[in-house]
């Protein structure tokens, strides 16, 4: 399906980067000649604690400056949130959740308060570790998020995402070969 | 050809920053400003600005050492938000009376308590009587658009008056979004060359001298009269950045206003929010329009009251409060606005927003229901001001 307006909410925590992943998201959207917006929800500035952040990726001009309380999509950076944070609070049917987690989906749903859309889970500290050997969940989770929402087509998103590394990267040629492989293998590995 | 970029509120005032290469800038940071000298720092690191900055030990320092760079003749810039603002009180008005013509990034956050970094306009209302033009914006494009006109308005030899160009903290200045750059050359050719009539290194001068009461007065009066003529240049500047870029500026921005029965008056970020509410509201046939302020000092009352003449039904909505029992700053000087201008409109005003609360646009809905009741049934309490999602 092709929204006109989707809207992603991401919880994470802070330091794990879910600003910097709704950020890039925005960016691949923006290279791709979407409007956008990715902004992050600011509370006390504490690693560990809840954050929250968002992205609007619009055919049209984006006037709107609020939260986003009905997502399409949902993106759950830890799943340890999933014990305190309301995550499908207000996400619409027709979209999705995607948890990173090495659990099984079953093990995830009892937490989701009956949410009747899609469900998918990612493990990416697996991905990140087999492929960067450290872990950075934004990567996986971005390849994740994009297949999920159909936001552009594997090859484009591919494609864009290399010339953005490329570009970030020149001096690091190693770092462009393992984010690749990260990517590649998350648009495998989410189900 | 336009630049087509996406970038924060931040980063897109410093790009503009980059792009003038002012020639002082003393900074202290203070979230959600933080990312103005930052960028800066890291533009003259790279050789890309030619800038003197200016790394001082507090807020009153900068504004001190942006005060002594601009009598020197300088063009200086700096930055700050909240209680760094509140924290240059003193200098503030020291700029203004020396009509050093000093433009300063504001990024607009609470002032304490209790403490928080989220937007609110507290920080510069505060300021509005210190004698500095201020200008708002509703998103990163409007930032890095008034940015690039503030030295055209400051400088100005009927002006000679220090500009602050606002927008707001996090909800702009944090958030990314598409934006068109205007190129280097365009920039420079807009902005111009600083020649300072008056400056301490070229020829005598006396800045800041004690005025005894035979005196004083008259420098009050001439400073005045640089604040209001202010006017009739924001206007001029506006419309020849509209000629370079295709986005053209006045003192206010009217949207679905001619029309429209139920006006929201606002500043800044929320009347792009309602400006969603508004579209969405006349698909279904209500006469809804926004006046989003642009230009709060010098304010102008006479244009604000002439494009609300059709209202039957206004919200006068201020993202601070002064507690005076009136509402916010907006409220409390259009409301004396449209009383001059002998308006019949039923007048509601609002506080929202504060401490970084959120404004929707269902927010926008519901204050247009409540405008269009008020318009029937009349306004119960016109001395009252409400709260937009408030616990009480």
């Amino acid at each position: 399906m092709e929204r006109e307006l989707t809207e992603i909410r991401w919880h994470g925590r802070g330091g794990q980067g879910a600003k910097t992943a709704a950020l890039l998201l925005a960016d691949v959207a923006f290279s791709i000649g979407k409007h956008v917006q990715g902004f992050p929800e600011y509370g006390p500035e504490r690693m560990g604690a809840p954050i929250t952040a968002y992205d609007r990726i619009s055919n049209n001009k984006i006037r709107v400056h609020s939260n986003i309380y009905d997502p399409d999509f949902v993106v759950v950076v830890d799943d340890t949130l999933l014990h305190t944070v309301d995550v499908t609070n207000g996400l619409k049917e027709d979209g999705a959740i995607l948890v990173n987690t090495d659990k099984d989906k079953s093990e995830i749903t009892p937490f989701l308060k009956g949410y009747k859309g899609k469900v998918y889970t990612i493990d990416a500290r697996d991905v990140s570790m087999r492929t960067l050997g450290k872990y950075f969940p934004n990567t996986p989770l971005l390849a994740a998020v994009v297949k999920i929402s159909n936001l552009m087509s594997e090859d484009v998103f591919l494609s864009e995402m290399e010339k953005s590394l490329k570009h970030k990267f020149a001096k690091k040629p190693e770092v462009l070969d393992g984010n690749m492989k990260a990517l590649k293998l998350a648009l495998e590995e989410v189900v | 050809m336009s630049i087509k970029e996406r970038m924060s509120g931040n980063e897109a005032v410093a790009y503009a920053m980059k792009q003038i290469d002012p020639d002082v800038m003393p900074a202290f940071p203070i979230t959600p400003s933080t990312e103005l000298p930052q960028n800066v720092a890291n533009y003259i690191a790279n050789g890309q600005m030619t800038t003197e900055f200016i790394p001082v030990e507090s807020e009153h320092s900068a504004m001190s050492a942006a005060i002594g760079a601009e009598a020197a003749g300088a063009r200086t810039m700096t930055a700050t938000s909240s209680a760094g603002l509140a924290f240059m009180w003193e200098m503030l008005y020291v700029a203004s009376s020396s009509r050093l013509p000093i433009v300063m990034a504001v990024v607009n956050r609470a002032l304490t308590g209790p403490l928080n970094i989220n937007c609110e306009h507290s920080d510069s209302m505060g300021a509005r009587d210190s004698g500095w033009i201020q200008i708002y914006a509703e998103n990163n494009q409007e930032a890095y658009d008034n940015f690039l006109q503030a030295y055209r308005i400051a400088e100005h030899e009927d002006v000679m008056t220090p500009v602050m160009i606002c927008q707001d903290g996090f909800i702009v200045s944090h958030g990314v979004e598409n934006i068109e750059l205007i190129e280097d050359d365009k920039v420079k050719a807009f902005v111009g060359e600083y020649n300072p009539k008056h400056s301490l290194l070229n020829g005598p001068m006396a800045v800041g001298p004690y005025a005894t009461s035979p005196y004083g007065m008259e420098a009050k009066r001439a400073q005045a009269e640089g604040v209001n003529r202010a006017k009739d240049v924001i206007v001029a500047v506006g419309e020849e950045f509209g000629k370079m870029s295709g986005r053209s500026y006045g003192l206010y921005e009217g949207y679905c206003l001619e029309d429209a029965d139920y006006v929201i008056v606002a500043i800044g970020s929320a009347c792009g929010t309602t400006k969603d509410a508004i579209d969405e509201m006349r698909a279904e046939g209500k006469k809804v329009g926004l006046l989003k302020v642009r230009v709060f000092r010098p304010f102008p009352a006479k244009e604000l009251t002439d494009a609300l003449k059709n209202a039957k039904a206004i919200a006068i909505m201020d993202r601070a409060e002064s507690y005076s029992s009136q509402g916010g700053p907006l409220a409390a000087e259009l409301s004396a606005a449209l009383f001059a201008a002998k308006s019949k409109a039923e007048v509601k005003k609002i506080v929202y927003g504060l401490n970084g609360r959120d404004y929707r646009v269902e927010d926008a809905k519901n204050v247009y229901a409540e405008l269009e009741r008020i318009a029937k049934e009349g306004n119960d309490d016109p001395f009252e001001y409400t709260y937009i999602g408030l616990r009480e």
